[in-house]
């Protein structure tokens, strides 16, 4: 698998070639376009690596683990995923933080990091994108798509534990 | 809604962090966090700055139209209204490819042409189609063939193989997928 990269970047080199794109032009604009969306989150990031940073100190966190872990324990779920499971729909930025949390507690090849990451990887910030697309064409009333979406999550969630099991 | 979240947590943490004797590591973890959070930035600038480039490269030669020929029958398939409609439908796959491709960025504008479209086949309608709902739940369940952050972030933490985990991201976010369409048109059914 960790040759993922290089063949990935190759294939895409030579699909660029075959298309005659421009290649480094073109890798140029893109990299700049990452300038800027490194630039979009550094303040939201700051702002809510802070956060939760200060809500693991202050022993939150803990506190809402030990709650849950009966439950957690029984579903198989890894208790130290629980909160950002929670925040991951509502907030992109404060679930990236505690993603890293999570990284550097218990290590990102960790059983932990692993399910968090595919977690990371199958789910949107499922209430910014509802507000977005909705909003965009001014509506209110949105029927069942918050359930659906939710029950997707949920979905993404439980898969994320029962891939990792199997795979690793 | 991240005001509120932003607001709770700090004033929740320092609260609980006095109130349990935490205080002195509530404070450290302001300076920690603040200090990590730059650390993090640099280090995945390179990365993410790199997958920017290649993905820009795929897409320049045309990679998001030929991944949105592909999926063109299956779309047809899952919008009623819209499958019939070429403007809708290209602003919906346009939209999926590149999702698909991880690029959010161009997604979201795509995106909102797309809704768009739907809400004039809807008859521009203050109540959500059915096209909508499918369409907005798909975009919930992220599709992403190359979660570049992801990768990226786990690089950064040091993991030996940031991307080993791609096929369990494949098989999640499919299966959400799966099951947020499949309530999504059941309840359309009901009512």
């Amino acid at each position: 698998m960790d040759l993922f990269m290089p063949v990935f970047i190759a294939v895409v080199i030579a699909f660029g070639f075959i298309k005659k794109v421009p290649l480094f032009d073109a890798f140029a604009d893109g990299a700049k376009e990452g300038i800027f969306t490194l630039l979009k989150i550094a303040p939201t990031l700051v702002g809510l690596i802070v956060a939760v940073n200060m809500l693991k100190a202050s022993g939150v966190t803990d506190a809402l683990c030990t709650a849950v872990q009966p439950l957690a324990e029984k579903l198989g779920f890894p208790k130290e995923i629980v909160p950002m499971v929670l925040l991951r729909p509502i907030s992109g930025g404060g679930s990236t933080a505690l993603l890293t949390g999570i990284y550097r507690d218990y290590g990102p090849d960790s059983f932990a990091g692993r399910v968090a990451s595919v977690l990371a990887g199958s789910t949107e910030t499922t209430f910014y994108a509802i507000t977005v697309y909705f909003g965009s064409v001014n509506i209110k009333k949105i029927r069942h798509t918050l359930v659906s979406a939710l029950s997707a999550d949920f979905t993404a969630a439980v898969m994320a534990v029962l891939t990792v099991r199997m795979m690793f | 809604m991240l005001n509120y979240i932003f607001g709770g947590i700090i004033l929740l943490s320092v609260i609980v962090g006095i109130a349990f004797g935490n205080g002195s590591a509530v404070a450290d973890g302001i300076i920690k966090g603040a200090e990590e959070s730059v650390r993090l930035l640099t280090t995945m600038a390179g990365m993410m700055l790199l997958w920017s480039g290649v993905m820009e490269i795929a897409s320049k030669g045309g990679f998001t139209r030929i991944i949105g020929r592909a999926l063109s029958p299956f779309l047809r398939k899952l919008f009623r209204k819209a499958g019939n409609d070429e403007k809708a439908l290209s602003a919906i796959s346009m939209n999926v490819s590149a999702n698909l491709l991880g690029l959010g960025n161009a997604a979201t504008p795509f995106g909102i042409r797309a809704m768009n479209e739907l809400h004039r086949l809807s008859g521009n309608s203050g109540t959500a189609s059915e096209d909508m709902i499918i369409f907005v739940v798909m975009n919930t369940a992220s599709i992403q063939l190359m979660p570049t952050m992801v990768g990226t972030l786990r690089q950064s933490y040091g993991s030996e193989t940031p991307f080993d985990i791609l096929p369990c991201v494949w098989i999640s976010s499919a299966a959400a997928l799966f099951v947020g369409l499949t309530l999504a048109k059941a309840l359309m059914r009901k009512g």
